[in-house]
């Protein structure tokens, strides 16, 4: 296990590689389908700092709200594939190092973690009690009234969060590869 | 004689049906979960994913939360005894799904599909989902999935023939539609998963039929022995894909295959499949006029 302080450099992500397994510390943000027009439409200036060398988390947590504090209840991944239009002009824009999710990317994503220097973090699906208790502190929440609790960009200070690097600065997917690899058992099981 | 029943009491009952469904990974597909940890390579992602898995069912289970923030779909079996009213049953449980979204046992997870608002308590057009049978018990058996989105949007239907695949109408050609179907989920149902296989049936029927499967305990036996033969050849050729837990490669891609059947029309030949995530949440309630258990 590797451990991740947040926000990280562009030297120290590429030091990352597929397969490695990480643990994050630190201050994300969470971010789904409309944080991400929000921010290429509009260009917020107030996501700008918390984003840089940091990592946006696609996820649509449970929450509660204990006197004026709002606490994570369950928060695993959603599946990441529906920003890929999006994903590598956010990365860029943002000066983000990690986009964590479920399910991968696609070549857009991959290309931009290449180029920008960052990596494809891979939680794990179904697993949103455990992470919830590694969310240890929510700093504040960015377009809750317009957005709603599901999409909004909560910004969460993170302890011992676990994930997998699936997609590295390097080209490497894992998604591509595990594809490719099941796709020849498949053909040859079905005679095709 | 005709069961008495008392709607609050059922209302209550069903509400703790939800909690228990929401917050506990079923005995059997934890053991199941177990035997594939044990199963995956030392210092494997597969290993640590699966391990990481059943210590969040351990922590939901004791802190009564959620297993998976998307809490699903409540698709509802019941069974009752003759003369029970379906419009109380009915209205009961849309009062134990307020009841369960306002405890945090639920997600709001419904959404007006023309407006696309949510409507805050899990209530709404075909939600829940009900299904009734009728049977000779002085009981009402409510069995409960909670069927998670990212497993749903991988579940399939195939129609036979299928050319691309080589699948004629028959059993081999049932075997090659699952094959492709749960080759292109890749991880994205959140694998392991449990497969519920409907064969025949219209559009309709046939994906019942394979969602009923996903209430089937995993080490159970399937009466019909061709079926068996199914399940079995299934099973193990689908854990040849390499998918492993979450798409990261290793030995583990389904926890089980389950698959039923129902008669079609000479037309039509439909292959269902009922993808479930290892987040495979259904516990079933007997309910008589004096006691409820769980299981």
């Amino acid at each position: 296990m590797i451990k991740i302080n947040l926000p990280i450099s562009e030297a120290d992500i590429r030091k990352l590689k597929m397969g490695d397994e990480v643990s994050l510390n630190g201050i994300m943000l969470t971010g789904r389908d409309s944080a991400h027009t929000w921010l290429l439409n509009e260009k917020p200036t107030e996501a700008r700092e918390l984003l840089k060398g940091s990592v946006i988390y696609h996820c649509g947590p449970v929450v509660k709200k204990v006197g004026d504090e709002w606490h994570f209840v369950a928060a695993g991944p959603t599946t990441s594939i529906r920003e890929e239009p999006y994903q590598g002009p956010v990365i860029k824009e943002y000066g983000i190092r990690g986009v964590m999710g479920k399910g991968g990317m696609g070549e857009k994503t991959l290309n931009a973690l290449g180029e920008h220097g960052g990596v494809y973090l891979h939680a794990v699906g179904g697993a949103a009690t455990l992470q919830a208790q590694a969310v240890k502190k929510v700093h504040g929440v960015l377009k809750l009234e317009e957005f709603g609790v599901p999409e909004a960009m909560w910004i969460i200070e993170v302890e011992d969060f676990q994930a997998v690097i699936t997609m590295d600065s390097h080209g490497n997917s894992l998604h591509k590869e595990i594809k490719a690899a099941s796709d020849k058992v498949a053909n040859k099981l079905i005679g095709i | 004689m005709s069961f008495k029943l008392d709607v609050d009491r059922f209302r209550d009952a069903v509400t703790e049906l939800i909690r228990k469904a929401a917050t506990q990974l079923p005995a059997d597909v934890t053991q199941a979960m177990e035997t594939a940890r044990d199963n995956e390579d030392e210092g494997s992602p597969a290993k640590s994913v699966l391990d990481y898995m059943l210590k969040n069912a351990d922590a939901a289970r004791e802190n009564s939360t959620p297993i998976c923030q998307d809490t699903g779909t409540l698709i509802f079996f019941v069974t009752i005894p003759e003369g029970v009213s379906l419009r109380k049953i009915e209205s009961a449980i849309t009062e134990a799904a307020r009841l369960a979204t306002k405890k945090s046992y639920l997600r709001p997870n419904a959404v007006d599909s023309v407006t696309g608002k949510n409507s805050g308590d899990n209530t709404g057009v075909m939600a829940p989902n009900y299904h009734y049978e009728e049977w000779d018990e002085p009981t009402i058996k409510v069995e409960l999935m909670l069927k998670g989105g990212g497993c749903e949007n991988v579940s399939d239907q195939y129609k036979l023939p299928d050319g691309r695949l080589k699948a004629g109408r028959d059993i081999d050609g049932v075997y090659k539609c699952i094959i492709d179907a749960i080759n292109k989920a890749q991880g994205l149902g959140c694998a392991p998963g449990v497969a519920g296989i409907g064969i025949g049936g219209d559009r309709a029927s046939g994906m019942v039929v394979a969602k009923k499967q996903l209430f089937r305990k995993l080490d159970d036996t399937n009466s019909d022995p061709e079926l068996t033969k199914l399940e079995n050849r299934l099973y193990t050729d689908l854990n040849k894909l390499g998918i492993g837990p979450m798409g990261f490669g290793g030995l583990t891609t389904v926890l089980g295959v389950k698959v039923g059947a129902a008669h079609r029309l000479p037309a039509s030949f439909f292959v269902s499949l009922a993808y479930s995530c290892w987040a495979d949440r259904r516990c079933a309630m007997h309910f008589t006029e004096s006691e409820v258990s769980y299981d």
